[in-house]
This record gives structure tokens, sequence and C-alpha cells, in this order.
């Protein structure tokens, strides 16, 4: 039975909203000319690869239904736990639980417990449940990694070939993107996600955390987290800070006043302690009216919903000023004039002549904010005004993590998963961040005239 | 001048007035004193009792805007708005869950807070601006594109990994420093060298390409040309004219935090165990003490208040052309 969440419905919208302004815009040589500019910087294709295969994993984790249990004659039962396509992809990571930690690759724990040994006790590091357990003798462990990473790496070469191939044909159609670049990336990030398809078959490539979960799983998970943060609350931002920015700038006046001291009040309050004090309260909230939401899941989800709000209500404040400063010099100009003396109608002024004209601050900035936003969802979950405690992310694992570091022998898989993870997302959010603004920079722009 | 600072002080009223009210809004009437109450004494099934007990103790048992059972002025001062909103405004906090006066915690915790954050405030600004400096003298060359490329590299990578990194080579690696605490005196440099250098750190990325792309744009205007144009060694251009004019956009984004050093860093502060208001605001948090938070959220918009003011004030210090109003 499908079982969206709110926040799947969101992300879908959102993906429906960029395929429309894609299409848009391709058959609009001036709106096509920046995105083109953009995609002909090597870093952007690049990073575009990275943040693509990032959506992907992120959407098939979108996708969420409760799997059937039993079915009585037309009675059909559902299970009250929530899953996604991911999850079903990834079952073997998921169901594949040991007692605690062990190390990634590991056979055996990572601590010692009493075992009956040929009527002996003795006391050593139990052998995993799952982790290595295809193998005979233990010794056998290097030959087999290697193995599967070959296995893994011959695979990713024969779909190079295939890439090579595709690479080719594409250059021939559009000599301006540099095929090649992207190519190569996605070449490199096969020949990293297979042979690790490869070993997951058979280990915990990055190790199990405290109650025994994969981690590789747990950092795929946190995946969806971040992109809903990073482009929910954009959702939430955008709406607002447009309209008001541009209200601000075009009307002048008393409007203008009570823009102004809006965001210079929203502004003054510190931001961590706005959030925190909104998310306390929603929390009360959702306590209270606890029943409305069923699922554990739905629950975290809409607390997550929530924090996106949150903090697009909180940040709108900058996107605002920009908006109010371009706008005011806009609507000196002689074509709005021109509109008015016309007598064309605010709203339609405002619809026609100043948004379109603002617009490219509007991406920019859009695009600039993701990073922001995904590095603060880990800040505020360490803080415990993030995610739900019981959800999975970068932030309730590096928050884990920390503990961890103070063991003796430190676990350390568990904060090197989060930390790659994210540092390839925010990386490649903030390089396709400032091709996008050299794209559309109008500084840029003199004396290019789109074909 | 005067003036103008009288009217700006007199500007920020509404705007403090408005602070007030959104966290009087989040506190008391999205949240009331009852779900607060429910919250801090955990159970699920708390007694009325133990709920009206609570509210009394705090105070939180008055009517929220209006008594009607209390006579002349004190139908107003003997609510709720006035007692822990209105007060505020006379720096009065009340007392923290623990009972300790909020003002008294401050005043004490304002300190180490202060000594974490003016060093990692200058040091990281002579390094942002060294750092920026050379990828500026180096532009358009190799230096001065991997200097970007570790700037966004730096950028990406969240404060948590830098402590948390740090802390473990630092302290539990190399035994240099300890790994968290804090001690008065000269002894605090011990327990503050590891906190100031991963701030300084955790600054390079954004605060060296911020300055460096302050550098190049004043390197566009046309004094740079006309000193080139006379001959000036490129190192002289950089040094004495770029450099000084640059100071202007630099000093006047410093100026803006420098009341909120006060409120020293959430983070830094409460994975090093330094008791300065970052952790005391962290700890009020998590262990949702409401009356902490209001507290802070309001000396923080004051000291923004301060730091916009002062900035406009250093503009005319530093920039003679402008003249405020």
């Amino acid at each position: 039975m499908p079982s969206p969440l709110p926040t799947d419905f969101l992300l879908w919208l959102l993906i429906g909203a960029v395929a429309l302004y894609g299409w848009y815009c391709a058959r609009r040589p001036h709106l096509a000319a920046p995105w083109k500019r953009v995609f002909q910087s090597k870093a952007a294709v690049v990073s575009a690869v990275v943040l693509g295969g990032y959506i992907l994993i992120g959407f098939a984790d979108s996708l969420h239904f409760r799997p059937r249990l039993a079915q009585a004659g037309s009675d059909v039962t559902y299970s009250p736990e929530v899953l996604s396509v991911l999850d079903l992809a990834l079952s073997p990571l998921r169901q594949r639980r040991e007692r605690t930690y062990s190390a990634p690759l590991a056979t055996r724990l990572y601590s010692k417990e009493q075992m009956q040994v040929e009527g002996k006790t003795v006391r050593d590091f139990p052998r995993l449940a799952y982790g290595g357990v295809h193998l005979k003798d233990e010794a056998d462990q290097p030959g087999d990694v290697a193995l599967r990473i070959g296995l893994g790496l011959l695979c990713a070469a024969v779909l190079a070939l295939l890439l090579t191939y595709g690479v080719g044909k594409l250059k021939r159609r559009n000599r301006e993107v540099p095929w090649q670049a992207a190519g190569v990336t996605l070449g490199v990030l096969l020949a990293l996600a297979l042979p690790v398809a490869f070993l997951a078959g058979g280990y915990h490539v990055l190790g199990t955390d405290k109650v025994g979960q994969d981690v590789l799983y747990q950092a795929l998970k946190s995946i969806r987290i971040s992109l809903i943060i990073g482009t929910v609350t954009t959702l939430v931002l955008l709406p607002v800070g447009v309209a008001l920015g541009i209200m601000a700038g075009y009307f002048k006046g008393w409007i203008d006043d009570v823009i102004q001291y809006l965001y210079t009040t929203l502004n003054s309050i510190p931001g961590v302690l706005l959030i925190a004090a909104a998310v306390l309260m929603m929390q009360v909230v959702i306590d209270r009216y606890a029943e409305l939401f069923p699922t554990a899941a739905l629950r975290a989800d809409v607390r997550l919903l929530v924090l996106c709000a949150i903090l697009g209500l909180t940040s709108w404040t900058g996107l605002a000023r920009l908006l109010r400063g371009e706008s005011l010099k806009l609507s000196q100009l002689e074509y709005i004039q021109a509109a008015h003396a016309f007598g064309v109608r605010d709203a339609r002024v405002l619809s026609r002549h100043i948004l379109p004209n603002v617009a490219h601050i509007v991406i920019i900035a859009t695009v600039m904010d993701f990073s922001g936003f995904v590095l603060a969802e880990a800040v505020l979950s360490y803080v415990g005004v993030g995610v739900d405690p019981a959800t999975t992310s970068f932030g309730t694992m590096i928050n884990a993590a920390r503990l961890e570091m103070g063991r003796e022998p430190i676990v350390w898989w568990s904060l090197a998963a989060a930390f790659f993870f994210m540092f390839a997302l925010v990386l490649a959010a903030n390089l396709f961040a400032d091709a996008v603004r050299d794209g559309f920079d109008p500084r840029v722009r003199m004396g290019f005239v789109p074909a | 001048m005067l003036a103008y600072v009288v009217r700006r002080v007199l500007y920020a009223v509404p705007i403090l007035i408005g602070v007030n009210l959104v966290t009087f809004l989040l506190f008391f009437v999205v949240n009331t004193p009852d779900d607060m109450a429910r919250m801090q004494l955990g159970a699920k099934r708390v007694t009325p009792e133990a709920i009206e007990k609570w509210k009394t103790e705090r105070g939180y048992n008055k009517p929220l805007l209006y008594n009607h059972s209390a006579r002349g002025l004190g139908k107003l001062s003997d609510t709720i708005f006035y007692e822990k909103s209105v007060r505020l405004f006379a720096f009065d906090f009340g007392a923290a869950e623990d009972q300790r006066n909020i003002a008294n915690e401050i005043r004490t915790r304002m300190w180490p807070s202060l000594a974490l954050a003016i060093p990692v405030m200058l040091v990281g600004l002579a390094v942002n601006i060294t750092f920026a400096l050379f990828m500026a003298f180096f532009r358009a060359t190799y230096l001065d594109f991997w200097g970007v490329v570790l700037c966004v590299a730096m950028m990406s990578i969240s404060t948590l990994f830098y402590i948390i990194g740090g802390q473990y080579v630092a302290s539990k690696l190399w035994h240099l420093v300890p790994i968290s605490g804090y001690d008065g005196g000269l002894d605090a440099a011990r327990f503050l060298f590891l906190p100031v250098l991963i701030g300084v750190v955790g600054g390079i990325g954004s605060g060296g390409r911020w300055y460096r792309t302050l550098f190049l744009e004043e390197m566009g205007r046309d004094y740079v040309r006309t000193a080139r144009a006379k001959g000036l060694a490129e190192s002289v251009v950089l040094f004495r004219h770029v450099l000084k004019n640059a100071m202007i956009p630099i000093l006047t984004g410093v100026v803006v935090v420098i009341p909120l050093l006060f409120m020293g860093s959430l983070l830094s502060e409460s994975f090093f165990g330094i008791p300065g208001l970052g952790s005391y605001t962290i700890d009020a948090i998590q262990a949702q003490d409401f009356a902490v938070v209001r507290s802070m959220v309001f000396i923080g918009s004051v000291l923004y208040i301060l730091g916009l003011l002062l900035t406009d004030l250093s503009y005319t210090l530093v920039d003679p052309r402008i003249k405020l109003q």
C-alpha cells in the first residue's frame, strides 16, 4: 500500500516544478542562455553528476509504502512500518543486524564476549552473525575482499566502455558541454559504487553502529533528510522572501517600512535560538495532538517538515533585503514608468516586469542556500532541536559518533562515513552554486547576445 | 552625530518591542505555561496540583495580559506579560529552573565566552586577510586557483568535524592540550588554545574567499590603475593602496559582530566544556529552560542592534566621505 509522507509530496512537487521550469526555459533562448553558460563549466558538470547521484538515492528513498503482511479473504493487513523503495533495494543491509559495533569489513565483533568453545568458557571476539559468514576460513577474508573489489571494478570498466561510446555521441550533438568531464565523474562514481555493492553482499562495508545497524545503510538514509532540508526549506523561504522583498522595493512608503521592520526584528533574534524556541514549541504541539500521527515515521516526518518551515521562515530576510534593493532600482527605470503611463496595474507590473528581472537573484540565492541548510541540519541536530532523534541523519550520526570517539579503542567509521557523504554533497552543492552564480551574474552577461 | 545616535537608539525601541512580542507569543501563547509545566515535570500523567504548584513557584499562574482581580495599575503589571516580558527591558531576567539568578549567571559566564571569542576573531581576521592577500597577489595563477579550491573544500566541512577531529588529534592522539574544561587566570590559555585554533581554521574557508573577492573588486578600481600607471610595484599597490581601501568593508563587517561576541560560540563552548554563555544557552535548550532561552534571545537582539549602530558609526570613522544625518 503506498503510504507517502508529507515531505514526499513536497519533494515530488519540487521535482515537478523544476521540470516545468526546465521545459519553460528550454523553449526561450533568453532564459536558456544562462543555464547553457552554467553547463559549459567543468566544475558545474562534475558537481551536477555527483548531485544527480545523491538526488537519485534521495528519490528512491521518497517512494514510501507499507508492505503487505497477510491476506485473509478481502482483508489485507499492512505493516505499521513505513518502508521506501530504497529500503527495499537495501533490505539485506537493513535486516542484517549485528549485536553491536563491528569494524568495516570485519568478520568479528568489536568487543570481547564470553563464549563456549569446545565446552570451555573463553573470552574472545565472537564471529559476526552476517558479516563474512560465507567464508569457510576467516583467513580468506583479504582474498575474498580483493576478489569482490576486482569484480566490481571489472563491471565498472565494462560500463565505462559503454559510457565512452555515449559520451562520444553526446559530444557530436552538443559541443559546448564538457561531456568528457561528466563521463569521467560518472565513471569514478561507478568505480566507487560497484565494488562497494559487491562487498556489501557479504560484509558490512562501513562497519556497524552501537546497535549493530549497518553504517552504510544509515549514511544512505541520511541523504534524503539532507536533500529535504536543503530543498523544502527553500520552498518555504522563496514565496515569503520574494513577495515581501519586491513589494517593499516597489511600493515603498509604509509598506516598505513595515517589511523592513519585520525583517530587522527577525534578523536581530539570534538564529539558533529562534529556531530552537520554535522547534521546542512545535514539539509540544505535536505531542499534544499525537493521535493525528499514527505511525512513528509520520511523526518524525512532521517534525522534519516543521523544522524546514521554521528554518525557512527565519532565513528569508537575506533574500528579501537583496530583492528590495534590486526592485527599488528597477522601479525607477523607464520601462516601469512606461507601464505606469499605460495604466498597467501594480500586480501586473510586479509579475510581468519586476519578477522576471530579479529571477536571476532568486535562482542564485536558492542554489547558494542549499549547502548552508545541509550544514545547519547537522548543527541543529547536535543541539537537540533538529530532526527527530530516532531518524538517521548526518546530524544524529555525528552526535552519536561524538561518544564513540571517546571509546577505547575508538569507533571511527560512523564519523568517517558521515564526513565523507556529507562533504561530497556539500562540496558538490557549493561548486554547483558557484557555477550558477557565474552563469547568471549580469556582469558576466555584458556584451553577450544569445544566439 | 549625537542626534543621529539618539535617533538610532530610539529606532531600536520598536524593534526590541517586536522581538519581545515574538518571544512572548512563542513562549506563552503558542505554548501555554501548562504545557511548559508538563514538559518540565516530565511524566505524561502529572496531576493538576503539581502543575499549579510549578506555575506558582515560577509566577506563571497569572493571567497573560490583563488581570481582572488586581487593582489599579496592578491590572496590567500583575500579569505574565509584564512580569516576564516587559521586565526584560530593565535587564531583570528572573531565575532559571535551578533557581539561580540569570543576570548573575550571565555576568560570570560572559568572561570565558569573551576569552574564547575575542582571540578567535582577532587571529581569524589576521589569518584570513593574509591568506586572501596571498591569493589576490597571485591572482589568476595556479596558486590562486588551488587556494580557492581549498577555501571551497574547507567551507564544505561542518564545524562539528573540525571540533571532533581537532579534539581527537590534539588531545587524544598527541596529548598536547586537555580535551575539555576551563580554569580562571593564566591557566585558561591551556584550555583555550585548541578551541581558538579550531575556530580560526574553521573560518578560513568562507572568510578567506570573501576577503579575496573584496580585494579583487578593489583591484578593479581606477585608483589602482593610476597607481600602476605611476610605475608602483605590484606589492606596493596591493599592500599600501588596495589593503587600506579594502579595510573599509572588512572592518565594518567585523564591527557588526563585535557585540555578539558576548554571546559566545554555541558549539565550541559546549564541546570543550567552557563555562560561557554559549554553553549556557545550549544547556538551557537541552533542558528546555525557557526563562534562560528567553533572556538570551533578548540579549542577543540588543547586541545585534548595538552592532548595527556601531557599524554605521564606524563607517564615518574609516570613510570620511560618509556623513550621517
